[in-house]
């Protein structure tokens, strides 16, 4: 018997999950990596380090289940998308940390690019800090001496998927659902797009060569590495939403509502991306409409590490059912500003309704109720964009094991929430692209029968109630934006 | 020596019952339920023990939860929101490769407490029973956890004509001990059966466990058999691999 290893480099940890050829896991393991804030708003990952705990995943998932290289038929990878490195050539040495796709640093280069619309057009995204182009622009602007080495082709630039396939196979390439969140590349022709990598001013010849997200990169201890998709991409793969109208929410450390619109980019008026989905081989590439959320999780493990009130994320739940509601508190992690629908770089979060009658349990209430008004804003919008109505939110994702966030997710949106059977669906998603490229499975569409409703979250609060909550929910967001002035920095 | 003292025993009870995981906060009348005593006893217990900073309040008259007191002198306990999420995984597979629906439990007072529900993954509209409250003597997750811990009472109702007992139950569990997994055949439910093994943490302490359910034609190759070894086998492994997710176990 053979398996599927998928390698994914998530924002907070990286894993490896080994599945069968039911989808079902054999092993798992995961390391966790150090988040650096260097300054309000910055934040960075070690690249050598991510390197090296991909390596012992790997290494321990496969002698958990008492494999070896030969037992596996493919590595697939999957990542935290935009997430920016520059490496050199020779050495493999990064010439600076990565800059992780929360940080805002490049707020002012942002402005001096131009109007927010600029690029919709030809890449689907507003001209915003989260994309790789303007963290690369400001790698090339503050190394030192960087941009004479790029220009004379002796450093890389790569997103996560790019820099751990140069490391596995020695290629340097990346997807095309990566590269739809550079910001540089055209959605139409899938290719850097000559306009825009020059508005940006970054060097042709650092980037990485545009391919597919399931096919051969090349190999690693003899085994093929056959696939590559941005997490959230992996994971509408790996729910199977390979139809139009098909979607889903995964809950990590953002949360990422992804609706499949087919072989056509459609573009949103209610601050959605468009993106690409997925492309299996020489096939049309899939594209999506995405409502992105920067901080869902992150808020939990916020709560956890800077404010110490639990020790461990699934904690909350247990605070949190101290109280029987939020006391009135709402908390708008606008900590990268707020992404969609909003796109304001200038926010930064807030607690509102604060009142003496507040205690860690309503806080603790207030963090996973975030996560659900979040939801519902870009559900919201993805109605409003394409006319018809959500009927159930498919969710996924480390944090669909709180059954509090999600009977409340159900409550706020009044459709029910489902759960599949895998929850760790970017890996799944991966591990299936992966498959696909190798013959494992057959056809996507066999895929599909692995699919299974395995938890079901019923809506059941009262229409004025949540009318309510959402109003306070709005007037908390509206207090987040334009905190930011000319001179913070 | 003298015997136990009743009121500290007590006092245990509540403390323990409050701590485990996934509860709300507890009212009087909830505890003297949970632990059969009468109102005015659980209130005195309350009262010395909030005094001593082990349980507190929100609200004067309210309900009440384990204190910052009893944090500091730090046991640590397994929170039941924390099992579920390290289970997650372990549950999914376990309900794809055995076909059935799958629970996770931890003791309740006397009760089995539902933490986690996987449903049978056929699509058939299911509910989620997380937060039920399960009899400990005529299920395999109760068996699993009592065969490792402390008996919780002999009141044990009788649910069908199959339900074990107490002498019994007594040799069951012994066999439990045995075999380290447990099974219950027509005894909740004349027709269903089920199948669990416990979760132990690093220090080899049961804090849970892991099962299916199910008709007794599929869990068993007849009615009167004990469960096919194949499902068995895979809720074992379902329970080691949660007991390795909370570093329980070294292979
Ligand atoms: N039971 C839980 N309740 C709330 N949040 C959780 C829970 N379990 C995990 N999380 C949050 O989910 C995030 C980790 O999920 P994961 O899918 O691994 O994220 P990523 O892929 O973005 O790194 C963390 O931010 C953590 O705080
Ligand atoms: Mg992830």
């Amino acid at each position: 018997m053979s398996y599927i290893a998928a390698i994914d480099q998530g924002t907070t940890s990286s894993r490896c999950i080994v599945f069968d050829q039911s989808g079902g896991i054999v092993s798992v393991a995961q390391r966790e990596h150090r988040q650096i804030f260097p300054k309000p708003g910055w934040v960075e990952h070690d690249a050598t380090e991510i390197w090296t705990n991909v390596q012992s995943v790997v290494r321990d998932a496969l002698a958990q289940a008492s494999l070896s290289h030969a037992d596996i038929a493919a590595f697939g990878i999957t990542n935290q998308r935009e997430t920016t490195v520059v490496w050199d050539k020779a050495t493999g040495e990064p010439v600076h940390n990565a800059i992780v796709w929360q940080d805002t640093r490049t707020d002012t280069l942002i402005k001096s690019l131009g109007h927010e619309d600029k690029f919709r057009e030809r890449a689907g995204l507003p001209l915003a800090t989260y994309f790789s182009g303007p963290k690369l622009r400001w790698l090339l602007d503050n190394v030192d001496g960087l941009r004479a080495r790029a220009e004379r082709g002796e450093v890389l630039f790569g997103t996560m998927d790019t820099w751990l396939i140069w490391n596995l196979t020695g290629r340097h390439v990346t997807d095309v659902t990566n590269a739809s969140r550079t910001m540089l590349m055209n959605l139409e022709t899938l290719d850097w797009d000559p306009e825009m990598v020059s508005a940006m001013d970054v060097p042709l010849s650092m980037l990485p060569e545009i391919r597919s997200s399931s096919e051969v990169y090349g190999t690693y201890e003899g085994v093929p590495v056959a696939s590559a998709l941005g997490d959230q991409q992996a994971a509408l793969f790996g729910q199977t939403c390979f139809a139009p109208g098909e979607g889903k929410c995964t809950y990590g450390t953002g949360a990422f509502l992804l609706i499949n619109t087919g072989d056509k980019p459609v573009h949103s008026r209610n601050g959605l991306l468009t993106t690409v989905g997925y492309k299996i081989g020489d096939e049309p590439a899939a594209y999506a409409l995405e409502g992105a959320i920067a901080v869902t999780g992150a808020l939990v493990q916020w709560f956890r590490d800077k404010v110490g009130l639990i020790s461990s994320a699934a904690e909350i739940e247990t605070l949190a059912r101290t109280v029987d509601d939020n006391g009135g508190a709402y908390f708008v992690p606008a900590f990268s500003g707020l992404f969609a629908p909003y796109w304001r770089s200038d926010a930064r979060g807030v607690i509102a309704g604060l009142t003496g009658y507040i205690s860690r349990g309503h806080l603790a209430r207030a963090v996973l109720e975030a996560s659900a008004w979040q939801t519902r804003e870009v559900v919201d919008a993805m109605n409003a964009d394409s006319g018809v109505d959500l009927t159930t939110l498919r969710v996924d994702g480390g944090m669909t094991a709180n059954n509090l966030l999600m009977q409340f997710l159900a409550d706020v949106l009044d459709v029910p929430v489902v759960r599949p059977i895998v929850a760790e669906t970017t890996c799944l998603g991966a591990a299936y692209a992966a498959g696909l490229a190798v013959g494992y499975w057959p056809s996507a569409d066999a895929l599909k029968a692995n699919w299974h409703k395995a938890a079901e979250w019923e809506p059941s609060m009262e229409p004025a109630a949540r009318a309510r909550g959402y109003r306070k929910w709005k007037k908390a967001v509206e207090r987040t934006v334009g905190w930011m002035d000319e001179d913070d920095d | 020596m003298p015997g136990p003292i009743q009121s500290i025993q007590r006092a245990a009870e509540v403390l323990k019952l409050l701590a485990h995981g996934g509860a709300h906060q507890l009212s009087v009348g909830e505890i003297a339920r949970a632990l059969d005593l009468a109102k005015p006893t659980v209130h005195g217990i309350l009262r010395t023990l909030h005094e001593v900073g082990f349980v507190e309040q929100e609200v004067e008259g309210g309900k009440y939860r384990l204190g910052a007191a009893l944090f500091q002198i730090g046991t640590s306990y397994l929170d039941g929101n924390e099992l579920r999420a390290k289970a997650l995984n372990w549950s999914d597979t376990l309900a794809m490769r055995a076909r059935e629906a799958v629970r996770i439990g931890v003791m309740h007072g006397k009760h089995v407490l539902v933490v986690h529900h996987v449903f049978r993954p056929d699509n058939s509209r299911q509910t989620l029973d997380t937060g039920a409250l399960l009899p400990w003597h005529a299920t395999a997750l109760g068996k699993a956890l009592v065969a490792f811990g402390e008996w919780p009472d002999r009141d044990l109702r009788r649910f069908t004509r199959h339900t074990l007992s107490p002498e019994d139950l007594h040799t069951a569990m012994n066999e439990v001990r045995d075999r380290d997994w447990a099974y219950d055949l027509h005894e909740l439910v004349e027709g269903e059966a089920s199948i669990a093994a416990p979760i132990r943490d690093r220090r080899g302490v049961v804090v849970g466990a892991v099962g299916i359910s199910g008709p007794v034609e599929r869990l068993c190759e007849s009615p009167d058999q004990p469960p096919r070894l194949e499902l068995v086998s895979y809720v074992r492994e379902a329970a080691r691999s949660v007991s390795r997710e909370l570093g329980g176990l070294s292979w």
